[in-house]
């Protein structure tokens, strides 16, 4: 029999990591449930000679590719873009890019300015401090002053320009377009014992010199230190409710696969926004038929991806390759909304230095040309080493038919129905990833590149998971309150990616962050009357 | 590393066959081809999740070939190579992904290419500044971003 606990975490990633270490303070008993385990940054694959291989296998983002034990199947057949994750203590952020925009304060103001879709019940200013305190934590880099983003103050320098940041930005600088050296996690000086990048170049799965920041050794650290319960694989079946329709606590499939109860006075879900609307669904019962906290019909609705439109080409100088961080310069210059573009919102540009052998070699045979035969060699140099790339991040406007529902026959290791996506890119978002890669390919043309190549979507882009239990004031239009909380459970909070009204047009990570920071700092003051 | 592969003896032949079609030795570049002893052994040793797929492609090729994919005369053969390519769907791709994927980390191959003979970590890499001066027109622009109200 677990003793029960004051507040439960469900999911040791990015925002479930944050809530922990924020709540921590009120000296609650607080357990965090993770279905994964702790990662060993020896066994990353930058650490091995066989480390490009390892992207295509268990450290592929895709989880139905990776497979490992702590993952769970996605049924995304119906999607043209495939949802990547990671399951794990850190989440999503052991295998990201690092790159940290936030999104703009005008993303938070959609249907004011834009008439589309809704706007936020928060705004940019409420969350501004948190973003500043997750700043800290998390440990970013960065050069304040950039015109076209919110003002930030990364506590570290930011990452050298580079070979390939050189030749983006001369070329930007040709067309009169904004660019600016993206904000990132990666520690570019030694910071709260983290050593400092190293450019092992292959950051996206994993960092093995721990530069990258991740939430299992910037947040997890913290809280554990401070009190917090993290309890690893161990696989959360369903939010289990009372006759008064208070949550009582979980099931969950523990370590050697056992079913155990726990409870718990507050359930917070942190699971991202496939994996918390699959936990909502599954939770079905009695009192809550068609599934928790779901009486707007929304849980799992509205699925923002943010489609990536990637265009890459080569040049005839050496770019850096896979020899730093992959991210590199953001573009701002096509973020807000112009009519005359033929479609409503924008998009950000994000750009990256190259690519490593294995990858170019790939990449190039498929596209059709890295020939096979006597020319492959000549071909395999002049492209090799010499890869700059754009991709336009385009922001997904909200659409209920887009959505997360549960499998009828797929299901994981513990028999736990699996979730399946249901989407398709809507005609605004095919606009904006036409008007993207036009415009990639002018930066490129404007860098000299040749031989360019074009992915759009980019297939296994879907890690950016949002929307699929929105937030709003309006219970019949929402999932949770403007602070977090179950509109129809009223000791349940959400605080992943699931809450985000609209997207944006950057990555997601610091905002959601964010969130949760704001989402617990709400909690911690209203701790007298948290569920009135 | 396993070493165990569900491979026949006539797979193995076809895909050291194919393997020498997507990349052939190279005196001018002084490089094997991907049909080399070690790096075949490579692929055998490490196809571990592969198997299945790579084992699909071969069948794909036998079924197009219809006899052992080196005895083809060479029109044949590429007639047949580029048929596999364009008809295999991932389980070709696989196939080529497997092969150039343990070419590219041999050593003969890295060092004709310039590239260390190590994994990333760690030693890492050094990456030059660049030319800050470069972002001074931007730092000039008036901000853009939007207002809210």
């Amino acid at each position: 029999m677990n003793k029960p606990v004051d507040v439960l975490i469900i999911g040791a990633g990015a925002s479930g990591a944050a809530v922990a270490w924020s709540l921590a303070d009120t000296k609650m008993h607080i357990l965090c449930l993770d279905q994964g385990g702790w990662m060993s940054q020896t066994e990353y694959p930058s650490t091995g000679r066989d480390w490009e291989a390892r992207f295509y296998g268990d450290y592929s983002p895709s989880p139905n590719i990776r497979a490992r034990p702590e993952d769970y199947p996605v049924n995304d057949d119906n999607s043209p873009i495939k949802v990547v994750n990671f399951n794990g203590v850190g989440g999503s952020t052991v295998m990201y890019t690092a790159h940290w925009p936030r999104l703009h304060p005008s993303d938070f103001r959609v249907k004011t300015l834009d008439g589309v879709a809704d706007d936020w019940p928060i705004d940019y200013d409420t969350l501004a401090p948190f973003f500043a305190e997750n700043d800290r934590i998390m440990g970013t880099s960065g050069l304040s002053g950039d015109p076209a983003s919110p003002l930030t103050d990364p506590p570290m320098p930011p990452q050298p320009l580079g070979r390939s940041g050189a030749i983006l930005g001369q070329a930007m600088n040709k067309l009169g377009w904004h660019w600016w050296p993206s904000d990132t996690t990666v520690a570019t000086m030694d910071y709260e014992g983290r050593a400092r990048c190293i450019n092992l170049g292959h950051c996206t799965p994993a960092c093995a010199q721990g530069a990258k920041a991740s939430t299992d050794i910037t947040y997890w650290p913290l809280a554990l230190r401070a009190g917090v319960e993290l309890r690893t694989h161990c696989r959360v079946r369903e939010i289990v409710t009372n006759d008064e329709g208070m949550a009582t606590g979980v099931i969950y499939y523990d370590k050697d696969g056992v079913e155990q109860f726990q409870a718990a006075e507050v359930v917070v879900i942190a699971c991202n926004g496939i994996g918390t609307p699959r936990l909502l669904l599954n939770s079905a019962s009695k009192h809550f038929p068609d599934g928790l906290a779901n009486s707007s019909g929304l849980v799992g609705k509205n699925l923002m991806f943010h489609p990536y439109s990637q265009v890459y080409g080569f040049v005839e100088q050496p770019t850096d390759s896979n020899r730093a961080p992959p991210t590199c310069l953001w573009s701002k210059e096509f973020y807000d909304t112009d009519l005359s573009r033929g479609f409503v919102r924008g998009y950000g540009i994000q750009f990256g230095r190259g690519a490593g052998p294995v990858f170019e070699a790939v990449a190039s045979e498929a596209k059709g040309i890295l020939p096979w035969g006597a020319d492959h060699h000549r071909v395999f140099r002049k492209l090799n080493g010499h890869r700059l790339g754009a991709s336009a991040i385009c922001e997904d406007l909200p659409e209920e038919h887009n959505r997360v529902t549960l499998d009828p026959v797929l299901k994981d290791s513990h028999g736990i129905p699996a979730p399946r996506i249901d989407y398709t890119i809507s005609e605004n978002s095919k606009k904006m990833m036409e008007h993207g890669i036009a415009r990639a390919k002018e930066v490129l043309a404007a860098a000299g590149a040749t031989d360019i190549c074009v992915n759009s979507p980019i297939l296994y882009g879907g890690w950016h998971l949002l929307g699929t239990a929105r937030m709003g004031s309006d219970p019949k239009r929402s999932v949770v309150n403007e602070w977090g909380r179950s509109h129809d459970v009223k000791n349940l909070f959400i605080v992943d990616g699931s809450v985000f009204v609209t997207s944006g047009g950057v990555n997601p990570t610091s905002t959601i962050q964010a969130i949760a920071l704001y989402v617990a700092d709400q909690m911690k003051q209203r701790l007298a009357n948290l569920f009135d | 590393m396993s070493v165990e592969t569900n491979l026949t003896a006539a797979q193995r032949d076809d895909l050291r066959a194919v393997a020498a079609m997507i990349i052939p030795a190279s005196t001018e570049y002084n490089v094997p081809g991907a049909d080399d002893a070690v790096i075949q052994a490579d692929m055998l040793a490490t196809l571990g999740r592969d198997a299945p797929a790579v084992g699909a492609a071969l069948d794909h090729l036998a079924r197009l070939a219809g006899q052992p994919l080196a005895s083809l005369d060479p029109a044949r053969r590429d007639a047949v190579a580029k048929e596999f390519r364009a008809s295999g769907g991932p389980a070709a791709a696989t196939l080529v992904r497997v092969v150039l994927q343990c070419y590219y980390r041999d050593d003969r191959v890295l060092r004709s290419l310039g590239l260390e003979l190590r994994p990333p970590f760690p030693k890492g890499y050094e990456l030059e500044q660049g030319d800050w001066s470069l972002l001074d027109p931007v730092k000039a622009r008036p901000s853009t971003l939007r207002r809210t109200s």
